[in-house]
């Protein structure tokens, strides 16, 4: 068989009046034309429904988050897909350009998956151990406390601030983890404490 | 709300799609048309027809359209560059089913600044030059509820689909040579769910519903256009192509070209319309092939695109054919 | 916001000013389509270019960056002088008749008091003249020289559209147009929505800018009615949240403020904090202010916080200048003052002014901790990328510690929106790899400090020794635990203070709300503006009854919005002197005789009569100020001021330059440019197709919009031979970028003060790692200025200078 067939080599086929024949003469009924004249089967049959929140901007629109997998369960769960609620009473299932491609921040190739080191003067980032990680950074940053911590001013007033260190908190996080974050900074005495509200 | 896997065609698109297993509701017994098929059974109900209506004056052009069709549709346009302007990709790809068109116009009558979006894509036409341009049989079908769908593995990817299409929109796939366009997400109507963009749209430019309430609620929006002074506002489902299923209101209805340069009057072509009889041959010598267990696709080592050269060999065919195309009843419209 | 987004169907006016809703908040803009399409609402834009916003728009106009006030003033002019005013709101409910101090006064573009040296105001002149009753005197008849109405009069009277059309470059028509239909909404029965964002805030005078709508907005009747109110949209999915909970130098959870030097014990600090009402009868609802305190100080230290420490008081800093912002913290850094530095889900590098200064503050820490889902640029300030980030690695000796965390699909937690609705989420995902929850990485950090402080002991060892850590795993507390928290509990049995046998709550049990916090020690709570949020209910955030009765937009069993479930603030005033609606058809309360009764939760007590109370019961006066006494550093009235850098000089005082009192670093000052080296004004802002510098992570986004670029307009291009998708290089006083040029009919060239000023628009999204093409942001350009009153970086308005140029060095594909 012709294994450079082309429309062009189809033409000329034709135009040479090779023999006609129907679908139904080589054997193709209506049962077959049907196998053929699909629609693509629904992608999201059987995966978990989870009810969430877009994480830009402050909209809040409603999101439903479709997995294979529950995590409620204690399953391992892949996100497959995300779209709109149309339960919510603000975004009424519609989403913009940003939070109909979440799944792809969700599972964008430049997702962090292990802590990373990058050594003073290094030209690259090594992999450490979360506990590696935990303990040097606990470890500099009581350093740095201890030695910088301004307990009293110079009129005796005890004034007990951290200024060496400073923290920026992610305004894309529940409120929950902001309280927590929230009592560890301020404990701490760290004034150089921000979030996205200005910029 | 929508009949989730009812009986007919889906009113709406706002509306969550289910996740239990579910028969799909288009099937070979809805279909109307089949590219390069003479004898298709007639179809075994009529779904009632369905639009989607884009208010152009509502549109903000976010691209949350093209979003949501990427994402749907499981598509992924390259990362482009800028060449100046706001379209991104810079055209319809077979990676990109639909496109935010940006024309910057100067209002004559007001010498105001106009920023015209249209969201550009296949018009799922009630008489698709698509469909009766292409020459392999069951490539392209319509359903009887206007939806007309690309049938990928029947495709041979000789772009006659393209030739004949009044709005130049499948594009044929580097990759795989097969044609694609907007399905109007046909695997979401056949479960009871409007497309993917009309339920993204955030300002619900985009709706979805019967044809028949698409064009009252065009009704509702252009009397609100008129009321701020666009005395020309209408609805764009042009009678040349018998209608569309995806139609547009306009705030200048009459000057439909100035929205990077929707057809005025689109019909399709008189050549496209006499190749019937030619790809009819075509048509059946692939089918063979497929009968013979060969799968075209896989076996093609370049495009098939329609050369100028190709295209005076088929009109002058035409001219020779002694054959005179089968008449399909069903042509015929009221 | 004031207001819902679900309740701007409700409006018959928006005006866009200072933001770009459609661009950056399209499914909260959907709204404004709601109303055009089914009230005949009107949507204005006032902005220096037409945005998305605009194209759908019934009214268009251009603008100068940075020239809001004068616009805003002068429709403030033409509604006192065309008697567009809500005379019966303006008078009830506004301090319109409250007199002001003699020796208050304005000159020369400055307030009375001001101190060049300093570069301050003395604001003793800027307050009301009070009584032998220690109340405010105010003038019903509004007849008072002094009274503020009269002196705002005079004050707005000079900016007139001439002015406008001098400063703004607003053509006076289009600027009369739209006083005109803005002034149409001080009809009691016709409403306007302020929607603004970043466009307003980030400049040096920020905060004055939102007061003068504000302004217009209380004396068309607009605030606290359905359609109406002040609407900032927020950026980030819980920047209001973090607001809220006070994660900011200058503040504790709740708005209560962080205490200062001069606050030497607990004492001192109540004693500038018992907003005693300056009028009659009103609430001040802010007299409560201790009971919130001490609830917070026994969340944070429980059992350590005693009346006899004065609940910890000491625990807390002390701050000795008004915040240690971002922009102070950076100056800093660049002085060697700070060795460490943690980004939680933050990137400072491509997010704050003057990137040069950035990195230079960067590369002068010890070490820098980023907690955060995907990599950011500021995790690899480090790393040479050729032009996009040229620095010597091997001389950079920070060390830095990258750690990944879980993002919002594998999390689970609420999240407050910018209408204050705090809405829970479930998480989908298993998280990759190692990636950990932010929850557990700062238990993990505290944990381990803890141990450190137990072991050797250190400097003031208590605060964290004594941190109330009581969660069922202390290692990851769990979301429901902290939202218990923040909504508080009894520590004891609470007893009516009228019948003290009958127990309120007992001890251990949640508080309904903040209304039963008390400042004896028997109540905690986190941040009490969210109590109620988490109650023996249950779960309030978790509530999806998505029902709205009679479809005001209100959803009032939707989630929980603070405070109290409140979905309009400062309703009260949705209703007259008597308690009647101002509009029957948009009702919200109405009196009933003994109560009151309506769509939301009233914000005064709900017996209480509706003559006795007014409706701003977080203010002192219980109206609403158009003249704000000492409360802003830079004015109780806004007043015409340019950006630090601009095309032209201030014509109400050339000498001045930018904000009298902004702030602003003295190594700063040499880097600010002239507009005879920079000629072209400079904006920046977000595109719809991305958000901020994530979504260029996302290959979707990435596609949609794939390169840097710039905005100028065709009159530009043709000027300097710039043609559209040509590389263009753009600099500042402080940096350099190149882009692709987009020229477009979309900016067009402002006549102000008899010059041509073209505008040159640079949109923030793209750096060095990601999904998209490398590129700059506008941060490499904007200028170190901090507003007046709270230190927001001035984005919006600088000087740049342009010029044809090639492709940067170091390649755009990523």
């Amino acid at each position: 068989m012709n294994m450079e067939l082309s429309r062009r080599g189809f033409m000329k086929a034709a135009g040479a009046g090779v023999a006609a024949t129907s679908l139904g003469a080589m054997g193709f009924g209506g049962a077959e034309a049907a196998v053929i004249a699909h629609v693509r089967p629904m992608k999201l049959a059987s995966t978990t429904e989870t009810r969430n929140t877009c994480t830009y901007c402050s909209v809040a629109c409603g999101i439903i988050m479709y997995s294979k997998g529950d995590v409620r369960k204690g399953e391992r769960a892949e996100l497959v897909h995300v779209e709109g609620d149309a339960d919510h009473p603000t975004n009424l299932g519609t989403l913009c350009p940003k939070g109909a491609a979440l799944k792809d921040f969700v599972r964008a190739e430049t997702r962090l998956r292990q802590p990373m080191h990058r050594r003073p003067g290094s030209d690259r980032f090594e992999p450490i151990s979360w506990d590696a990680a935990l303990d040097r950074i606990a470890r500099l940053m009581k350093d740095d406390r201890d030695a910088n911590f301004l307990a009293s001013n110079a009129d005796g007033v005890p004034v007990n601030r951290w200024a060496t260190t400073g923290m920026l908190a992610a305004s894309a996080t529940t409120n929950e983890t902001a309280w927590a974050t929230f009592k560890v900074a301020k404990t701490l005495g760290i004034v150089g404490f921000d979030n996205q509200a200005r910029v | 709300m929508s009949m989730a896997n009812g009986p007919d065609s889906p009113r709406t698109a706002v509306s969550n799609p289910p996740v239990q297993p579910m028969a799909s509701n288009l099937g070979a017994g809805d279909l109307i048309r089949r590219s390069a098929t003479s004898d298709l059974p007639p179809p075994t109900r009529q779904l009632t027809p369905v639009a989607k209506l884009i208010d152009v004056s509502k549109c903000i052009g976010c691209k949350a359209c093209q979003s949501a069709c990427i994402e749907w549709n499981d598509t992924l346009p390259a990362v482009g560059e800028n060449v100046g302007v706001y379209e991104n990709p810079h055209d319809l790809t077979e990676n990109m089913f639909t496109l935010m068109r940006f024309t910057e116009w100067v209002n004559p009558a007001t010498d105001s600044l106009e920023w015209l979006i249209r969201k550009d894509g296949c018009m799922h036409c009630a008489d698709p030059g698509c469909l009766k341009a292409c020459p392999a049989p069951g490539a392209i079908v319509q359903y009887s509820n206007g939806i007309v769908d690309f049938i990928h593995e029947n495709c041979i990817g000789c772009g006659y689909c393209v030739k004949g299409c009044p709005f130049n929109i499948p594009r044929i796939s580097k990759a795989d040579h097969r044609s694609y366009k907007c399905t109007l997400c046909s695997d979401r109507v056949a479960v009871g769910q409007g497309p993917a963009c009309a339920k993204a749209c955030p300002t619900q430019a985009i709706v979805f519903g019967t044809k028949e309430d698409m064009k009252k609620h065009a009704e509702g929006r252009i009397a609100d256009l008129k009321s701020r002074g666009y005395s020309q506002a209408g609805l764009y489902d042009p009678p040349g192509v018998g209608g569309t299923h995806v139609m547009y209101v306009l705030h200048h209805a009459d000057k439909p070209q100035i929205y990077a340069g929707l057809p005025e009057n689109p019909s399709i072509s008189p050549l496209v319309q006499s190749w019937k009889g030619v790809t009819k041959y075509v048509g059946m010598a692939a089918m063979s092939m497929l009968a013979v267990g060969s799968v075209i696709h896989g076996v093609f080592g370049r495009a098939n695109r329609v050369s100028r050269e190709e295209e005076e060999e088929a009109e002058r065919l035409v001219e020779q054919g002694d054959e005179t195309p089968p008449h399909d009843p069903r042509e015929r419209r009221p | 916001m004031t207001n819902a987004w679900t309740d701007i169907k409700n409006t018959d006016l928006v005006v866009v000013m200072g933001g770009n809703a459609a661009e950056a908040h399209p499914c909260g803009f959907k709204w404004v389509t709601e109303a055009k399409a089914h009230r005949g609402a009107k949507l204005i834009v006032v902005d220096p270019r037409y945005t998305r916003t605009a194209s759908v728009s019934d009214v268009y106009a251009p603008i100068r960056q940075g020239s809001d006030i004068t616009f805003l003033n002068a429709v403030i002019n033409y509604c006192i002088q065309n008697d567009k005013v809500q005379w019966e709101y303006t008078k009830a409910y506004t301090n319109a008749a409250f007199i002001v101090k003699e020796g208050f006064g304005y000159a020369d573009g400055l307030f009375s008091g001001y101190d060049e040296e300093k570069r301050d105001y003395d604001r003793s002149s800027w307050d009301y003249e009070f009584g032998e009753d220690g109340f405010a005197k105010v003038d019903p008849t509004l007849q008072h020289p002094r009274c503020v109405w009269n002196l705002l009069k005079a004050h707005v009277a000079a900016y007139t559209p001439e002015l406008v059309e001098r400063i703004c470059g607003t053509p006076r028509q289009k600027f009369l147009q739209i006083a005109g239909m803005i002034a149409e909404c001080s009809s009691p029965t016709k409403t306007m929505t302020s929607m603004y964002a970043l466009g307003w805030t980030q400049h040096s005078h920020g905060a004055q800018n939102i007061r003068a709508m504000a302004m217009l907005q209380l004396i068309l009747g607009n605030i606290g009615v359905r359609g109406g109110g002040m609407n900032a949209l927020r950026g980030h999915s819980n920047i209001q949240g973090l607001t809220d909970l006070g994660l900011m130098s200058h503040l504790l959870t709740g708005y209560l403020n962080m205490p200062t030097e001069k606050e030497v014990d607990y004492k001192t600090y109540m004693a500038s904090r018992q907003f005693r009402p300056l009028r009659p009868g009103q609430t001040s609802y802010w007299q409560n202010y201790s009971k919130f305190m001490v609830s917070f100080q026994k969340a944070m230290w429980g059992d350590a916080a005693t009346a006899e420490n004065d609940w910890c008081y000491h625990y807390l800093s002390k701050l000795d200048v008004p915040a240690y912002d971002i922009l102070r913290m950076f100056e800093l850094m660049n002085q060697g003052k700070v060795n460490g530095y943690i980004c939680q889900g933050f990137n400072p590098l491509l997010a704050f002014p003057n990137r040069g200064k950035v990195a230079a503050g960067l590369a002068r820490l010890k070490f820098l901790i980023t907690m955060d889902p995907l990599e950011t640029e500021t995790a690899r300030f480090w790393e040479n990328h050729g032009d996009f980030n040229d620095v010597d690695t091997k001389a950079i000796q920070t060390e830095v510690f990258q750690l990944p965390t879980v993002c919002f699909a594998e999390d689970q937690g609420s999240l407050t929106n910018s209408g204050r609705w705090l809405q829970w989420f479930w998480p989908a995902a298993t998280p990759p790899g190692e990636a950990k929850a932010d929850t557990w990485i700062m238990a993990q950090i505290f944990l381990r400090m803890r141990e450190l402080y137990r072991k050797e002991g250190g400097a003031f060892p208590d605060p964290i020794l004594n941190l109330s850590w009581q969660y069922h795993n202390p290692g990851e507390p769990e979301p429901e635990e902290l939202a218990k928290e923040i909504n508080g509990r009894a520590l004891t049995d609470l007893r009516d203070p009228a019948d003290p046998s009958r127990i309120l709550v007992e001890a251990g049990k949640q508080v309904v709300n903040f209304s039963q916090l008390r400042d004896d020690g028997s109540t905690m709570s986190g941040c009490w503006i969210y109590s109620g949020c988490f109650n023996e209910a249950g779960n309030n955030m978790a509530r999806r009854d998505n029902h709205d009765p009679d479809n005001t937009g209100a959803h009032p069993n939707w989630t929980f919005a603070w405070p109290l479930n409140r979905r309009t603030l400062y309703n009260r005033a949705s209703a007259d002197l008597d308690g009647k609606p101002w509009d029957p058809s948009r009702k919200l309360l109405e009196w009933d005789g003994a109560k009151w009764v309506g769509y939301d939760v009233p914000d005064i007590a709900p017996t209480a009569k509706p003559r006795d109370v007014m409706p701003f019961i977080m203010n002192q006066e219980g109206v609403s100020r158009l003249f704000a006494r000492g409360m802003l550093r830079d004015g109780p009235f806004p007043a015409h001021m340019e950006p630090f850098e601009s095309p032209i000089a201030n014509p109400f005082n050339p000498k001045m330059r930018g904000n009298p009192v902004g702030r602003i670093f003295e190594s700063d000052v040499a880097q600010f440019g002239t507009s005879e080296e920079f000629p072209y004004a400079a904006t920046s802002y977000r595109l719809t197709e991305h958000f901020h510098y994530w979504t260029k992570h996302n290959r979707v986004n990435a596609a949609l919009q794939p390169e840097f670029f710039v905005e100028l307009s065709e009159e530009l291009a043709r000027e300097k031979g710039i043609a559209g998708g040509s590389w263009v290089r753009v600099w500042s006083k402080r940096g350099s970028v190149r882009a692709k040029a987009v020229v477009t009919k979309r900016i067009r060239p402002l006549i102000c003060d008899g010059k041509t000023v073209h505008v040159i628009g640079i949109p923030l999204h793209w750096g060095f790692v990601g999904a998209a093409r490398k590129g700059f942001g506008p941060n490499s350009l904007s200028p170190f200025v901090g507003e007046a009153n709270i230190e927001t970086p001035g984005y919006k308005a600088f000087l740049v200078n342009i010029e044809p140029s090639t492709a940067p060095r170091g390649g755009v594909v990523a």
